[in-house]
């Protein structure tokens, strides 16, 4: 299999005040092709931290961090923007989708910022990625006008239209309900199924059932990584819910 | 992310507040329109000075008893009768510059004919009066050389005097009026030339032979002023040294004397009231282009608050991908934005604002092309000027805590 993600002992110390706080006290893991790894612990463990790391937002203050064989330590702030650009797709719990603007432009806008991609290409991945969220037909809603699986599932069309090597989610369903939260976690498991690199990071034990494995962190250390071998499916979890009173 | 798309996306945040875009433009609009309507209102007051000035003679010299009293107040009785007929007749003979000259001599009265009477001046003058002042006549004849030497009670009246004396139309030419006790037969009437821009009514007289007036009217044997032109404004200043030359000349002035006699060019006069609608414009400009500036400070403060209120935005472009640079753009082009929408409405308000003090007040204007233009081009820079820090605090934003904003 094919490394993407490649960290080696990351470390990330904060000044506060005259205080350093250790964030990632050195982690080491890698991250193959086609992977869905949650990465789960408490609140104030490093996940975001350690996010912000994998999405070429923060640099480590030591340690390696090679992205689909490139290494990021070493760029600076544009080289870094054209590296999210291209091989990251991010999906914020907050949706982050940008107000009074419809679905089709929110998902346009990653490949407004690469000067290759033309518009009518533009468009054309732009549709693809809402018809494979399951909104094909929604192309022309604007943000407000939908509900939050909805506007998750734009973002994650967003996270998908450059095709990156690794889909990034922060809580990605940490605002939404039980059955919102398992229908997006039916398309993770789709994106999955289609070969996407999926990296989850949430706080619920629940959500790292439907993944493929499970790193834990504690402290800013890797406590845990487990393969996980049996993988449930978010359709048959959903498909036992009580069914919704209209 | 190239041009057109930035512009889309300042169009789009400009219209997803519009009111707020509308009021922030307010600055801007305020201070181009006033620019330009000063400017216009300035320049065509300049340019209908200048054009009177050339309609009236720009090579005209005008010769005054008397020291230059621009020093202060002479009181040397004597001094004010230095003129004599025979300054005028070395003038004409000796110099080379002076094409045409004309003693001056006025008297202010009443003017009479039947039941109608008007406060008028009479001039006392030659025939070449009319050419250095440029008047025609219309309706009649000048008087004579014959008339000048005989002193005859004969004169031309200007279409003010003649709208008051008859107003009844009847041709003025051949009637005898009465100047104070003095009749005086019409043989011409002037062409009308309106008022100046001191709106002075230069209809408002009549003109007859010098001689009648000195005898007549003044009993004076001086002359109050010498006007003549000089062969073009080019020569203006030559003429004045000859005549200077001449006058000091005939009135035995000693080396250390000061003149008694000041002359004025109309080219002088010219510049000077050029330099004052200058002065004015520039002044006028001024206090159009402080508006300028607080318009500017506008943006710049509502640019700080559409970079505040976006920070979450500008954390998720900047996570997809947007560089620095890419976010400087989009806030700058957002408020070159506001200031050139600003800037056009500005302009067509300031040139419609001036055609209408034009077409209410009767002002002369004049809208200069520069100045629209140097007004639309200091209206981008502002935009550039005042929305570069804004959209410089939007660029250095950092993703992480940006999009974490609330
Ligand atoms: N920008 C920052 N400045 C200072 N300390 C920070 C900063 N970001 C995170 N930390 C600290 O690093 C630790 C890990 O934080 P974070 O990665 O947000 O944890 P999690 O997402 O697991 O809750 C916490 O102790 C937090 O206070
Ligand atoms: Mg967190």
């Amino acid at each position: 299999m094919k490394e993407v993600i490649r960290l080696e002992s990351i470390r990330r110390d904060f000044q506060v005040g005259t205080e350093t706080v250790h964030a990632l006290r050195g982690i080491t893991f890698t991250i193959c092709e086609g992977e869905f790894v949650t990465i789960m612990g408490s609140s104030g463990s490093g996940k975001s931290t350690l996010l912000n790391t994998l999405g070429c937002l923060d640099t480590p203050t030591s340690g390696e961090y090679y992205l689909d064989g490139v290494s990021v330590r070493t760029m600076d702030k544009n080289q870094r923007a054209a590296l999210r650009n291209r091989k990251i797709g991010f999906v914020f719990q907050n949706y982050n989708l940008l107000p009074k603007t419809t679905a089709i432009e929110n998902v346009e806008l990653p490949l407004m910022y690469n000067p290759s991609c033309t518009s009518g290409e533009r468009h054309e991945r732009a549709v693809a990625a809402l018809r494979a969220v399951g909104l094909g037909d929604r192309l022309l809603h604007k943000s407000n006008q939908m509900s939050g699986g909805q506007m998750q599932r734009v973002a994650i069309a967003r996270a998908l239209v450059n095709d990156p090597a690794v889909i990034l989610a922060d809580e990605a369903t940490g605002n939404l309900d039980t059955r919102t939260s398992l229908e997006v976690l039916v398309l993770f498991q789709q994106l999955h199924a289609a070969g996407r690199t999926i990296i989850f990071v949430t706080h619920n034990p629940e959500i790292a059932q439907y993944s493929s494995r499970n790193i834990t962190l504690r402290d800013g250390r890797v406590t845990g990584d487990l393969r996980n071998e049996r993988i449930l499916d978010a359709a048959e979890a959903l498909a036992q819910l009580p069914k919704q009173e209209d | 992310m190239n041009i057109t798309n930035l512009f889309k996306i300042a169009v789009k945040a400009l219209g997803n507040n519009k009111l707020r875009g509308f009021l922030t433009m307010l600055g801007i609009i305020i201070g181009v329109a006033s620019v330009i309507t000063m400017l216009a209102i300035g320049q065509g007051s300049k340019r209908s000075i200048q054009a009177e000035i050339s309609e009236m003679g720009s090579n005209m010299i005008m010769i005054h008893p008397g020291g230059d009293m621009r020093g202060g107040v002479r009181l040397d009785a004597d001094d004010m009768e230095s003129l004599k007929l025979k300054d005028l007749e070395d003038i004409r003979e000796k110099t080379r510059y002076v094409t045409c000259i004309s003693p001056a001599v006025n008297s202010a009265g009443q003017a009479v004919y039947g039941a109608n009477n008007t406060p008028t001046t009479v001039y006392g003058v030659n025939l070449d009066y009319l050419e250095i002042r440029r008047y025609r006549v219309s309706d009649g004849d000048t008087f004579s050389e014959q008339d000048i030497r005989t002193a005859a009670k004969v004169c031309l009246a200007g279409q003010t005097v003649v709208d008051e004396l008859f107003p009844n139309g009847e041709n003025p030419v051949g009637r005898v009026i009465r100047f104070g006790t003095i009749p005086f037969r019409i043989v011409g009437v002037l062409e009308s030339k309106g008022y100046n821009s001191m709106g002075m009514d230069q209809d408002d007289l009549i003109i007859a032979p010098y001689t009648t007036v000195q005898k007549r009217i003044l009993a004076i044997t001086h002359l109050q002023e010498i006007v003549c032109s000089a062969l073009s404004e080019a020569y203006t200043d030559q003429a004045i040294d000859e005549i200077t030359e001449i006058l000091r000349e005939n009135h035995r002035l000693k080396e250390t004397d000061d003149d008694d006699f000041s002359i004025r060019s109309q080219q002088e006069l010219s510049s000077m009231l050029t330099s004052t609608t200058d002065m004015m414009t520039v002044l006028l400009a001024a206090v159009a282009g402080i508006s300028l500036l607080v318009g500017g400070i506008g943006i710049m403060n509502i640019m700080y608050v559409s970079v505040t209120e976006r920070t979450r935005e500008i954390g998720l472009r900047m996570s997809i991908g947007a560089k620095g640079r890419d976010i400087l753009a989009q806030f700058l082009i957002e408020s070159i934005l506001i200031s050139v929408t600003g800037g056009l409405i500005g302009v067509l308000i300031g040139i419609g604002a001036a055609v209408v003090v034009n077409i209410v007040a009767a002002f002369p204007i004049y809208i200069q092309p520069w100045s629209v233009f140097l007004s639309f081009a200091v209206c981008t820079l502002t935009g550039v000027f005042f929305g570069w820090y804004p959209a410089q605090k939007a660029a250095m934003l950092d993703p992480i805590e940006a999009i974490r904003y609330e």
